[in-house]
């Protein structure tokens, strides 16, 4: 079990003629996902890799392949348009790779989805995979192992970082998620917990988190409240420097809210175990585990 | 990104945010001569420099105060020349203080209130939100603190816009007469424009004043630009003045990377914002201090970590580098290939601790291997971090 991604996913990729598109396609394909349709707009007809047919649009990519997720790759001058392109198609599930998108598009992407059928995961993130099954996204497919921790992050690399832990010590991973770095965002912290804790695959979960927004302590609340899994978590950026933006767009302090002080104060309010550095994260969230058992 | 008072001025005067009339000026000649055109008697002489407190500031040559009001043009011509080519010390220019290569010259208003209002992203709800406060001329922060009551917030629905009522709305509850409510929500209504024409993340006026002949004028500004959207703003990149920013800053954004000075003496190379900043985090949790953040991003190729690698090593301050690299896209042995040559170029004079991991690792480490580097390689990111933390220290 897993959520949101699993073997009946059929995903296209927007973008996929484009180098980084062509190119995680190909690992994504690679690793077993099923890459059904790619669409880059006046390079309908062709054949990408001999294998996956491309399309002038989403409409057309859904309608005769049936994908029920998408990836984009789209420039990030572009890349509101494709979501909402493939929102409009009625893609179940958008999944944004592109970083740079300029905030007030998204603003307005997220106003327009309101009330609509679609789930969207980033932008400006790795994407996610179940283990094993189905991989979406730019991260490395082998530090992955199928099993029973939950793995939500706003950051990339730093996910790798949780995933590689617990596959070393042996503890697989039901379905990471990279929410992405952005203010504006799709699935929020809080979201993806609530998803874990109904799924009967997921047994414990790590949730990474980083400076900026509220994200964080509102899924702390939502712990205390629902989850009765072991949760640890970690927060990047106790020691970036107010009002810098640290690379991630979102991950900026401003008038003392946000900052990784307050954050960690709030989850371990919430009973939840935070590790002290990157470098203990699986071992914290064990250390809960054997507590919880 | 930040601009310049001046610039700020001439950007609001553009969506046609009333601000006192002011003209920029690079000499002393220049500066008599905005005098002369604004024909008056009261005006104030500014340093512009990027800093805050400027007002009560010091220059190296003695003048106080960065800030100056002026009767005449030939005092303002007179003081301009004590500025210009000058140093000013404030409190958040540290003791190196910043040249002044530009002042601005404007008319002074005599003030009946002085009030706070700014645009700004609100990451909850997703949208721009309008917040504002009778009391004006002190940090937002503080007004939070000590008249939490006097704070006005007005969401803004980002497909709508600000609503001529919401501006009514937000007049009246900042105490504007019937007689100015007019010139108020004009103002309003034009600071929105800014904010979402120039793509801001954040447009500050403080503070907003009402003269005493009842005018409602834009002092002081302060912007915010997403960079994310400066692609569609080359005139807004233009306004940026290099001569304020961290020389390492801009040499890093000429390659392409994403950089941050601090001021500890571990030099970090990371990949990804996550891991960039969980790596000073453990730096400081082992008792280190980073000199910098710096993410080499997903795709870095060999050139940038070259780069990346010699902006490390040209800072004096440097004891010691910590390459901490969780190989996705980025692939182990292009960072070891960038190691290798950047160590051969600048050649290496502080202790190396590289931590690789992920895609092509085995490849990466043979290289470093071979290439005879003097370098600490770490297990895990534990071990790296402590061994920066003791070769910084000369352990």
């Amino acid at each position: 079990m897993a959520i949101l991604v699993g073997s009946n996913t059929r995903l296209v990729v927007q973008g996929i003629t484009g180098k980084s598109g062509a190119f995680h396609a190909r690992a994504c394909m690679a690793y077993g996902t099923k890459v059904v349709a790619g669409v880059t707009p006046a390079r309908g007809g062709e054949m990408f890799d001999d294998k996956v047919p491309v399309f002038d649009t989403v409409a057309e990519a859904r309608k005769e392949t049936g994908c029920n997720a998408t990836m984009i790759f789209v420039p990030p001058e572009f890349a509101a348009d494709a979501i909402l392109e493939a929102v409009d198609a009625g893609v179940e599930l958008v999944v944004c790779i592109t970083e740079g998108i300029p905030v007030l598009d998204m603003m307005r992407v997220k106003v327009a989805m309101h009330g609509c059928g679609s789930t969207l995961i980033g932008p400006n993130c790795p994407g996610i995979i179940t283990p094993g099954v189905c991989k979406i996204g730019i991260m490395p497919g082998y530090i992955h192992k199928p099993g029973g921790v939950g793995v939500v992050s706003r950051s990339g690399t730093l996910t790798y970082e949780a995933v590689w832990q617990l596959s070393e010590r042996g503890h697989g991973q039901s379905t990471c998620i990279g929410i992405g770095g952005d203010p504006i965002h799709g699935l929020s912290h809080i979201d993806c917990i609530r998803m874990f804790n109904e799924d009967p695959g997921t047994e414990a979960i790590i949730m990474i988190g980083e400076i900026g927004g509220t994200d964080e302590e509102e899924a702390a609340d939502y712990i205390k409240a629902h989850v009765r899994k072991p949760v640890a978590a970690f927060i990047a950026g106790a020691t970036a420097p107010p009002g810098r933006r640290m690379g991630h767009a979102g991950a900026i302090i401003t008038g003392g809210k946000g900052t990784a002080q307050a954050k960690i104060k709030a989850l371990e309010a919430a009973g939840i175990a935070v590790s002290p550095t990157p470098a203990q994260m699986a071992d914290t969230l064990i250390q809960a585990m054997g507590k919880k058992a | 990104m930040n601009i310049h008072e001046y610039q700020a001025q001439e950007l609001l005067n553009r969506f046609e945010v009333p601000t006192p009339r002011g003209k920029a000026a690079s000499t002393p000649d220049e500066a008599e001569a905005a005098a002369r055109w604004l024909g008056i008697n009261n005006m104030v002489l500014k340093a512009q420099i990027h800093a805050g407190g400027r007002g009560k500031g010091t220059f190296k040559n003695g003048l106080k105060g960065g800030v100056q009001v002026c009767k005449t043009a030939s005092q303002v011509r007179e003081l301009a020349a004590k500025m210009l080519g000058e140093v000013l010390v404030t409190k958040q220019t540290g003791a190196e203080g910043r040249l002044v290569r530009k002042v601005m010259v404007a008319e002074a208003k005599d003030i009946e209130r002085e009030l706070y209002v700014a645009i700004l992203l609100d990451r909850a709800r997703g949208c721009p939100m309008l917040l504002a406060s009778v009391h004006g001329g002190m940090d937002i922060e503080a007004v939070a603190e000590e008249h939490p009551e006097s704070i006005v917030r007005e969401s803004i629905h980002p497909a709508l816009g600000l609503q001529p009522y919401q501006t009514r709305k937000i007049a009246r509850q900042l105490g504007f007469p019937s007689s100015q409510m007019r010139a108020a929500c004009r103002l309003f209504h034009s600071l929105y424009q800014a904010f979402t024409k120039l793509d801001c993340s954040l447009v500050e006026i403080n503070p907003l004043v009402v003269t005493k002949g009842g005018e409602v004028l834009a002092l002081d500004a302060k912007f915010g630009f997403d960079d994310n959207a400066l692609f569609r703003h080359p005139e807004i990149v233009e306004l940026r003045d290099v001569n304020e920013e961290d020389p390492r800053e801009v040499e890093a954004s000429k390659i392409g990377l994403n950089y941050i000075g601090l001021d500890g003496d571990i030099g970090c190379m990371v990949n990804g914002a996550g891991l960039a900043m969980a790596t000073m985090d453990i730096i400081k949790f082992y008792g280190g201090n980073p000199a910098n953040f710096l993410d080499v991003g997903g795709g870095a190729d060999e050139e940038q970590v070259t780069g990346a690698f010699k902006i490390l090593l040209a800072d004096k301050r440097t004891k010691a580098v910590l390459v901490n690299i969780f190989g996705g896209i980025m692939k182990c042995d292009v960072i070891a290939q960038g190691i290798i040559s950047a160590a051969k170029a600048v050649g290496m004079k502080v202790p190396l601790v590289v931590r690789l991991e992920g895609t092509n690792v085995e490849e990466g480490r043979r290289l470093l291997k071979e290439s005879g580097l003097a370098l600490q390689a770490a297990t895990d990111l534990a071990d790296a971090a402590r061994r920066a933390v003791a070769a910084a220290k000369g352990a």
